[in-house]
């Protein structure tokens, strides 16, 4: 590392060099894992070093030993604070790659969660985003809401984070019509009073607004050539959303906004969070409006498990179960890059097929690695603080980045 | 191609896009194909950064979301390093790539992409392809100090080391793996269809008569061999 060492007049002549500190790997405010090394002049920020991988866990090695299927609960480990977003990709992409048509009950049902998670996920960031900043009650106030978030998670699937729900050609079971119907009232009755009063606190807060107004301003041709997505891209001013221009699902009957930022700073960041948890919650009012009946899951039985009645009727169903749980289901030969909106941004899946029952090879495209890598560009000139308030408008979670 | 029947995300059609793009990069071109709905370009490895150029600049693919390596340990040029481009403004995605293997240098882009940076040191860690113009090409993600390249598909799942905290020596050591039981792998596939295993004592059958009849005789027999190969793994 350069020391850069200078003269100053003020110090009638004593040497001031530049210093070096470690930021993280346990920093609260590191989101987790990570660990920059800083070169700082003063109190500005010259130089940063993330260095990442420090939970990785060698997800896409597992994945090759595992059949399809077995692979599936991985994703929730990556980005936990968005389980079923990622799922989303990897059942899509296997499903690319078998050309099997999903029902459209399993279809709206797979939008309603990925919808409820993407609020699930925003609440955690917007949460510590603001305490990164040196709130504290709002977060406290949107915990709340993601614990419902979550115990309405663990009432369809069991879980409550990782839920391990989605299953190539449809989801894996469906769920209580009474459901549907508290996540209605509880967006009608609940959701919006709660985390209007908490926004209330911050969006207009002078304190709030003075660390995050013109921080990390990051260019439109800068947004792309970094490889931005999501949230961040869109607050730069591009409105680029995969659920817009590459529908999947029934994503293409929805109707929503797009919310684009204007300066691309870290405040744009956060409202365009905000304004995103409005259309979520629009989305999931027309999925539970316009939902109909019928299976939840493909009909074809190499691919997904027969009902329990049926394995007690039908050798057929017996057969196929037991093929499915033991064997797997084959997917055909053939490479696909398949990537839907996560909360973050794209979330991609690589999946190479050689023809047997286990994935050759399953890259995934986390969506930190492109944001993060700019954390030198965007916090050059800025103070130590600032790197907060970057990070956590980042939305950055290492399971995802670190895999 | 049969009809669309998934609801994996829908982009603009690839009608006439590889014509287009094959025409434009036919110098370094090896191979297009257009299968699953992916336009997957192959192109020559030290024209690589070439044509990722020409794709951005002429044809509008602006993002480089991605990079990925993968191994095919049986080929001459065992690993494969896969861009996937996405164009914003035609609402598009390719792959483009290009193979090389442990010696060769791919060019990096870099100088195209900034964000290649940090994918290119992932490919180099997990594979060790090397990048050549890629000034900053430390590990990114294994440990510090590690040594090979854990994707490649030569590299036990379970590793070569492990660590723990020593309470004698107050500090964290590395130490030798060492597994009570041996890593199992099923692959549950079925004897009948699709593997190729050897099982035990059918190399004996082929050996002194030829003899397809008495072979599709002795063929039967697998059945109980497949058992005997489960349980000798379970009881390990």
């Amino acid at each position: 590392m350069s020391v850069q060492i200078e003269e100053s007049p003020t110090t009638d002549g004593d040497v001031i060099t530049n210093y070096t500190i470690n930021f993280g790997p346990q920093h609260p405010a590191a989101h987790g894992v990570l660990r920059m090394i800083m070169e700082l002049d003063g109190e500005v920020i010259e130089r940063v070093d993330p260095h990442v991988g420090l939970l990785h866990r060698g997800t896409e090695k597992l994945i090759e030993q595992k059949t399809y299927l077995q692979a599936l609960p991985y994703f929730d480990r990556l980005d936990y604070c968005s389980p079923l977003c990622q799922e989303h990709s990897y059942v899509l992409a296997i499903e690319k790659l078998l050309n099997i048509e999903v029902p459209e009950r399993a279809q709206y049902l797979r939008v309603l969660f990925a919808e409820l998670t993407r609020i699930c996920n925003h609440m955690l960031n917007i949460g510590a985003h603001v305490m990164d900043v040196g709130a504290m009650t709002p977060n406290l106030w949107v915990f709340e809401l993601r614990e419902d978030c979550l115990n309405f998670f663990e009432r369809a699937s069991g879980a409550r984070m990782h839920s391990a729900w989605f299953r190539p050609g449809g989801v894996h079971q469906d769920v209580p019509e009474k459901l549907l119907v508290d996540i209605g009232d509880w967006l009608d009755n609940r959701f919006f009073q709660l985390f209007d009063d908490a926004m209330s606190l911050v969006v207009d807060n002078r304190i709030f607004k003075q660390r995050n107004v013109d921080i990390a301003v990051v260019g439109r041709d800068d947004a792309i050539a970094w490889g931005f997505s999501g949230p961040m891209i869109r607050a730069a001013g591009i409105p680029w959303d995969l659920r817009k221009s590459q529908p999947y699902d029934v994503y293409d009957r929805m109707e929503f906004d797009i919310p684009v930022g204007t300066n691309s700073d870290c405040y744009d960041r956060f409202m365009v969070r905000l304004a995103e948890v409005r259309e979520s919650a629009k989305i999931i009012k027309q999925c539970i409006r316009d939902m109909p009946q019928g299976p939840i899951a493909s009909t074809d039985g190499k691919v997904s498990p027969p009902k329990r009645g049926e394995m007690k009727q039908s050798m057929e169903s017996l057969i196929h179960h037991f093929k499915l749980y033991t064997e797997g289901f084959h997917v055909p030969e053939g490479e696909v890059y398949v990537a839907t909106e996560s909360p973050k941004g794209e979330f991609g899946v690589y999946l190479v097929s050689d023809g047997s029952n286990k994935p050759y090879r399953c890259k995934i495209r986390p969506t930190a690695f492109s944001h993060l890598q700019a954390m030198d560009m965007m916090s050059k000139g800025h103070m130590l603080p600032d790197a907060t308030a970057i990070l956590g408008a980042i939305d950055v979670v290492f399971g995802e980045c670190d895999r | 191609m049969s009809a669309v029947l998934h609801s994996a995300p829908k982009y603009a059609s690839n009608e006439g896009v590889m014509d287009a793009l094959c025409e434009a990069i036919s110098v370094w071109l090896d191979h297009a194909e257009d299968a699953h709905g992916e336009i997957i370009l192959t192109v020559k490895r030290d024209a690589i950064a070439d044509v990722l150029q020409i794709l951005r600049d002429e044809h509008s693919y602006q993002q480089m979301m991605e990079i990925a390596g993968a191994d095919y340990p049986e080929r001459a040029e065992r690993f494969e390093v896969v861009y996937m481009l996405l164009s914003l403004t035609k609402n598009h995605r390719i792959m483009v790539k290009c193979s090389t293997d442990e010696a060769t240098p791919v060019p990096s882009i870099t100088g195209l992409w900034p964000n290649a940076g940090w994918l290119e040191r992932e490919v180099f860690d997990m594979y060790g392809v090397v990048f050549s113009g890629n000034s900053d090409l430390r590990r990114i993600l294994t440990d510090y100090g590690f040594e090979g390249h854990p994707f490649r598909k030569d590299f036990p799942m379970t590793g070569y080391t492990e660590l723990r905290y020593s309470e004698e020596e107050k500090r964290v050591v590395y130490e030798p793996v060492e597994l009570p039981q041996d890593m199992r792998t099923f692959d549950f596939l079925s004897p009948w269809e699709g593997s190729d295993y050897v099982l035990p004592g059918d190399e004996k059958a082929g050996e002194p008569e030829p003899e397809p009849e008495a072979e599709e005789v002795e063929e039967k027999p697998p059945v109980d061999g497949v058992e005997f190969d489960i349980e000798e793994g379970d009881d390990t």
